[in-house]
């Protein structure tokens, strides 16, 4: 199981992409995501999925996502939240999702 | 190998760009691993190239990926793009031939079973670079493209850079004439100031002139220019069609001798001629999306 070690970020608040920023939970259970999109009523659900499946994918649970998007298309998503998985000490099982 | 006129470079961990890549009319687009990202970012831009790979397409153009210096991190971005078969990868300062066989070494490591070869450009950037210039065109038949790196070679040989560029000229023709040697392209290096078109313009027509076969756009404002410069224009094509014509009739004729015009037309005539109808056609194929 994929184990985050300390806090990390990815991505930007630029158009096009999304900040991705993981801390461990405090409490030991399922991930929780956090999210703020401008297409949230669009896309929201879609998104959410997204970091979902890449937190099963590499078995990750205990984390807190916050994550704050400006428009990134999918695979932004998929690259941003594994970066910052990876600068949080997690061993990725696929680099490309 | 089709020919790319224009091949514009953007910054690898700039997801607004990345997606966007197909809508310049760009030949080629290049993903920049290397200075386009700052080294606490090269982790991040290596995921987000990797993804934009695997998740989209370029559309017509031919993407490229742009690594660091294997004596940096090119290894983990070797690693990390190659299974997602990018068209091309592109090896900054390239000083000798064992650089681009190790590099082979290491991109048929990470190549999927089935993945089509992928090939490489070498960019020369330095005088050792240069005088190795058609040993490096000649390492690997992966390599199909020489380019050069204009403001970095200027830099080392204390020159100061010109929007005329008379410092790159023997650089520049080194070059075209070791990929000749190489029987591959030249492409030249980027015309940096984006605001000068009429600047660009004269660049892109020495470089053609001296034999390059294309040019890299570091903004997407000058694709349109580059690709004019770079297109065989009508009297070109013209004349082309009309000497492979000549060539025909006098053989069907029997005559050991062509001319057109008046003038003479021998071997290297009816070769550049070929090459001129060649580009045309490369062209015409790239913007069906035939790649």
């Amino acid at each position: 199981m994929g184990s985050v070690q300390q806090k990390a970020q990815a991505g930007s608040l630029e158009s096009g992409d999304i900040l991705v920023m993981v801390s461990p939970a405090e409490n030991d259970g399922d991930a929780v995501i956090e999210l703020e999109s401008l297409v949230m009523p669009q896309y929201g659900r879609a998104i959410h999925e997204t970091i979902k499946t890449i937190l099963e994918k590499n078995e990750v649970r205990n984390v807190c996502i916050k994550a704050i998007d400006r428009g990134a298309l999918d695979f932004a998503i998929r690259a941003r939240v594994l970066a910052a998985l990876l600068r949080a000490g997690v061993s990725l099982k696929e680099e490309s999702e | 190998m089709k020919i790319n006129r224009s091949i514009l470079i953007m910054p690898g961990n700039n997801p607004g760009m990345l997606q966007n890549c197909s809508i310049f009319d760009a030949d080629a687009v290049i993903f920049d691993l290397e200075d386009a990202v700052i080294p606490q970012e090269k982790d991040a831009a290596r995921l987000l190239v990797a993804n934009a790979l695997r998740h989209n397409g370029g559309g017509k153009a031919e993407i490229m990926v742009r690594i660091n210096p294997l004596d940096t991190c090119g290894k983990e971005d070797i690693r990390a793009v190659v299974p997602y078969g990018p068209a091309m990868l592109v090896v900054p300062k390239v000083e000798k031939e064992t650089e681009i066989t190790d590099i082979v070494r290491l991109v048929k490591d990470c190549e999927k079973t089935g993945q089509n070869p992928i090939s490489l450009t070498a960019v020369l950037e330095t005088p050792l670079g240069l005088f190795a210039a058609a040993a490096i065109g000649m390492a690997d038949r992966r390599v199909a493209a020489l380019s050069l790196g204009g403001e970095d070679y200027a830099t080392v040989l204390g020159a100061r850079r010109t929007k005329e560029g008379q410092e790159l000229f023997v650089a520049r023709s080194l070059i075209v004439n070791a990929a000749a040697a190489a029987g591959i392209y030249a492409i030249d290096t980027p015309f940096t100031d984006s605001n000068d078109p009429e600047g660009l313009e004269k660049d892109a027509l020495l470089a053609r002139q001296l034999g390059f076969k294309g040019k890299i756009a570091i903004n997407p404002r000058q694709v349109e220019i580059i690709n004019r410069i770079f297109t065989p224009d009508p009297l070109e094509i013209e004349w082309a069609r009309r000497v492979l014509l000549a060539m025909e009739k006098a053989q069907q004729e029997g005559a050991g001798v062509a001319s057109l015009d008046g003038k003479m037309i021998d071997k290297p005539v009816a070769v550049r001629a070929r090459q001129v109808l060649q580009a045309v056609g490369d062209i015409e194929q790239g913007k069906e999306g035939v790649l």
